[in-house]
């Protein structure tokens, strides 16, 4: 009887033992994935709000979780990541702080109506993440909201008393390590051994987001000068971004380099389309009487007089049809006739003349702004119902961006890339073509397990709701994105992440 | 018995190897020590379970045997893709029997058992990669069975009875791969069910067709347990008129399938052969529809498809003293469960089992039996391919499944203990 019990025993002994199955070859054995030529063990990441996990408007704990740096260095612990740290916000509300008072709004839900209809609503809440409770930088992702290139190098950017007086970021206060450091000091101060920088894409967003309402900077060479919605001159990028490069790798670090993708195919741009009003014959007919003086008499006459040309009073011809039409606008890089109105031969009244003087209609390749969905077709003077946006008030020019504003960008862009891509071969850096991978989606989409990811607004899946910062999922593809560059460049194997088990918008109603 | 033993895997070493479903062949330890034999066995009232036919031709008036298994079953999985890893939570279950045999005149006897044919308990750390799939769930059916067995002539007997089966099932999944609340805590659900009941059959034979040779064949019939207004907990749920799930009621049914089984014994001196073929009718696995009270909520349904599966058991019984009897056996097992439908609740692929065990005679009337049983899983790589994501994109573009799957490792271990006491 003792026997069998001792014998008993020993079985069950065998079977604890026995019972954790393990692979012969398990992926968390070391040696399963290569880090190749990198070493992952300090991997710091250099950026803006992309950088920094900011989606939906906000900067927040689970859209920080999700950030493409985040994301990366979970997969770098596979071939020697060390911890990776993030200024964590302090809630998932996402609005911010200044000693009490809120300064930026909370994030935006997708709510739906009674019948379904959905649509973006800022969360209601009182945050509590504050910039003066400052966080214990410098933090493995040093992405800042709304940095441009130069703000990174920019001594006093992280000044808290420089927030109140719109000097200093308030993301960057809240982790600065003095009120004088730069976010670049602080990133190597880590001495990281990895790193990567993805920096520009505001150098060029706030002109394209306020539909050109900044100035296009080339030439000046003095940011100190430069307005939050202008374009940052490519030689003032250059040096900042080189003075970036050169700090990074002087410790000997790897790392990649990514560039700036085309602004105007995320769907800040493409979700509201220009061609928008809708019109009877009868009102249209109307409407183009009231124009017909314009079309007919004023621009023949201004060509005449040689102060616009043919083709920009081709441009400028205002003509509604029945159906759906183009909205008028106003486009700042038309000749100004105003004055000119207003003196002989017509003599227009000071009103007319300000409405036509940059006037013309939108054509299909003008780019309507997310926010302008609320503003086309509305009638902002209710004591007057024929005053309608878009019919007989111009869209003002906030409200897009046109062709030549468009091009601008499209310049300033492809100077800013021609810089990274150059410092990335010099400093046999990895170069990451976030242009082609965002333009690709745009164009056709990205298929994974159980889906495919566009940029179309909401159900895309790439971007959230503000339309400009790319959801979870798209953060994801961000990440395999740039591991794909590091593989290759360094003959690693880190692994990629399955995108579909990425969140994308959030659904809540207040 | 060593060379018995080797030459009996030898024999099956190019088969493929086979375990399945929620299938808990655990009814006897004298049983199992033999590879989970018994169809032509007369060794015990394990008889109820595996041919009532057979108990009379017990010995003894009175026979009742009770004991249990302690399984200790983990699952590792690994994406090599994505580095995704998990493991079960370590948990022990613990199927019982009972079974009590009365000879009532020699050609006549009765028989009552109760034991756990059917059961899973498999729980993985929660928003592991295959949650959307399962978290957790368990399963437990137990069945009591009445028996007669009436002997026809000297060498031929049949047997049978009625089924009562009565089952419980707590099942939790997260609702999707990402469907999360506003602080990113991902929404599940729990499907409560307990003292589902129904009834179901067996019937079986038996002949002695020599004085070493026994032949005998047992049918239990499929039982369906319907479980009917369970609970269906949600948790984490956005606040959004686009998730419309609120806590309401259940029905699912989960087929319990018929098992046939034949086999035969061959007594040579103080040795005991056998060898039992069970065929187990899975096919009635189509599907886990689960149908919500709440119309608002879309009834949901996971896709099985199992197939048909056999399982081959091989067992040898030596007599080695009057105290001592030493068995041994092996089985392999097929998995029910068809390439693409690798679902984790279930995660078996075919198996090996390698049993052993002895009984220990305390007295004349008293033996303690024990066992145990290793089964050994080689990794495979498997996915379940049919999880129908929710929307996200053009719809004709998107595909409808999505797929979820990596390489998974089993390894199960079951001791046993128990005794048999005759009259």
């Amino acid at each position: 009887m003792k026997n069998t019990i001792k014998f008993m025993i020993g079985l069950l002994a065998i079977g604890l033992v026995s019972c954790e199955p393990e692979f012969e070859n398990a992926v968390t054995d070391e040696g399963f994935y290569d880090a190749g030529d990198a070493d992952f063990s300090n991997y710091v990441a250099l950026g803006n709000s992309l950088t920094a996990g900011y989606a939906d408007s906000a900067l927040f704990v689970s859209g920080q979780e999700d950030s493409y740096p985040n994301i990366m260095a979970q997969q770098f612990s596979f071939v020697g990541g060390g911890d990776f740290t993030q200024p964590l916000t302090s809630d998932n509300l996402g609005g911010l702080l200044l000693g009490g008072v809120q300064i930026t709004g909370n994030r935006l839900v997708l709510s739906a109506d009674e019948n379904g209809n959905p649509f973006p609503a800022t969360l209601d809440g009182a945050p509590t993440t504050d910039v003066l409770t400052s966080a214990s930088g410098p933090f493995n992702n040093m992405g800042v909201p709304g940095a441009t290139s130069f703000h990174l190098v920019t001594p006093g950017y992280g000044s808290v008393a420089g927030v109140a007086n719109g000097t200093a970021n308030p993301w960057y206060a809240r982790f600065a390590t003095s009120e004088s450091s730069t976010v670049l000091a602080d990133a190597v101060s880590l001495n990281p051994t990895f790193f990567s920088l993805w920096i520009g894409n505001n150098d060029i967003l706030g002109y394209a987001t306020s539909g050109g309402s900044g100035v296009d900077q080339a030439g000046n060479l003095d940011p100190s000068t430069y307005g939050g919605n202008d374009i940052t001159d490519p030689n003032v990028f250059a040096a900042a971004y080189s003075a970036q490069v050169d700090a990074l790798v002087a410790g000997g670090a790897k790392g990649v380099l990514l560039n700036i993708p085309d602004v105007t195919s995320i769907p800040y741009f493409t979700t509201v389309p220009a061609q928008s009003i809708p019109l009877d014959a009868a009102t249209a007919g109307a409407v183009n009487a009231q124009f017909a003086q314009y079309n007919d008499q004023i621009l023949p006459l201004l060509v005449q007089f040689g102060v616009i040309t043919q083709e920009e009073a081709d441009s400028r011809v205002v003509n509604f049809v029945e159906g759906i039409n183009y909205p008028i606008i106003v486009d700042n890089d038309l000749t100004d006739v105003s004055q000119v109105l207003q003196g002989p031969p017509g003599n227009l009244p000071e009103e007319l003349a300000n409405l036509l003087g940059q006037l013309r209609q939108a054509t299909s390749d003008d780019l309507i702004v997310l926010p302008a969905s609320s503003v086309l077709g509305s009638v902002p003077d209710p004591s007057n119902p024929l005053g309608v946006v878009g019919v007989s008030i111009p869209l003002e020019n906030q409200w897009l961006l046109t062709t030549t504003e468009q091009a601008r960008v499209a310049a300033a862009g492809a100077a800013y890339n021609a810089v990274i891509e150059g410092l990335a071969a010099a400093n046999e850096l990895g170069y990451g073509d976030m242009k082609s991978a965002l333009a690709d989606v745009a164009a056709n989409g990205a298929f994974y397990n159980g889906g495919v990811l566009t940029s179309t607004y909401v159900s895309g899946g790439a971007f959230s709701l503000d339309g400009v910062h790319p959801t979870p999922r798209g953060y994801a593809f961000t990440a395999n994105t740039i591991i794909d560059v590091i593989n290759t460049t360094y003959n690693a194997s880190v692994p990629k992440v399955d995108i579909g088990t990425y969140g994308t918008v959030t659904l809540h109603n207040n | 018995m060593k060379k018995v033993l080797l030459l009996t895997v030898l024999f099956l070493a190019s088969a493929v190897t086979y375990a399945g479903g929620y299938r808990v062949s655990l009814q006897g330890n004298k049983a199992l020590a033999m590879g989970h034999t018994g169809v032509a066995v007369i060794n015990s009232s394990e008889l109820v379970f595996f041919n009532p036919a057979g108990l009379v031709y017990l010995e003894n008036k009175l026979s009742v045997s009770v004991g249990a298994h302690g399984v200790l079953a983990d699952v590792s999985y690994q994406n090599s893709a994505t580095g995704d890893t998990a493991m079960t939570e370590a948990g022990l279950s613990t199927p019982f029997y009972a079974y009590v045999s009365y000879q009532a005149t020699d050609w006549l006897a009765f028989g009552l058992g109760i034991y756990t044919p059917y059961g899973s308990t498999v729980a993985y750390e929660d928003d592991w990669g295959g949650s959307h799939l399962v978290n957790n769930i368990a399963l437990q059916a137990i069945f009591v069975q009445p028996s007669v067995s009436i002997k026809i002539t000297d060498k031929f007997s049949v047997g049978g009875g009625p089924i009562y089966a009565t089952g419980a099932v707590n099942f939790n999944k997260n609702l999707t791969r990402t469907l999360a609340d506003l602080d990113g805590n991902r929404s599940e659900v729990t499907l409560d069910q307990t003292g589902i009941s129904n009834w179901g059959w067996t019937a079986s034979a038996m002949l002695k067709a020599s004085e070493s040779l026994t032949v005998g064949v047992n049918y239990r019939s499929e039982i369906i347990l319907s479980a009917e207004d369970g609970d269906a907990t949600f948790e984490n749920i956005p606040n959004s008129p686009l998730t419309p799930f609120a806590d309401t009621t259940f029905n699912a049914d989960l087929p319990l399938p018929a098992e046939l089984t034949m086999g035969l014994s061959y007594k040579h001196n103080d040795f005991l052969f056998a060898f039992d073929y069970n065929m187990t009718y899975w096919s009635v696995y189509e599907s886990l529809s689960v149908d919500f009270a709440d119309e608002l909520i879309t009834d949901t349904t996971l896709l099985r498809n199992y197939k048909d599966a056999s399982t081959y058991r091989f067992g040898v019984q030596y007599e080695a003293s009057e105290s001592f009897t030493l068995r041994g056996g092996y089985y392999f097992d097929e998995s029910p469960v068809q390439s693409g439908y690798f679902a984790p609740e279930t995660p078996r692929n075919d198996s090996n089992g390698y049993t052993a065990g002895l009984t220990f005679k305390v007295g004349d009337r008293l033996e303690i039996d024990a066992s145990f049983l290793y089964l050994q899983f080689n990794e495979v790589d498997a996915s379940y391919d049919y999880f129908v994501e929710g929307s996200g994109g053009p719809a004709n573009l998107i595909n409808q499944y999505s797929s979820f799957g990596g390489t998974y490792k089993s390894s199960v271990f079951v001791p046993g203990l128990g005794i048999t006491y005759k009259l």
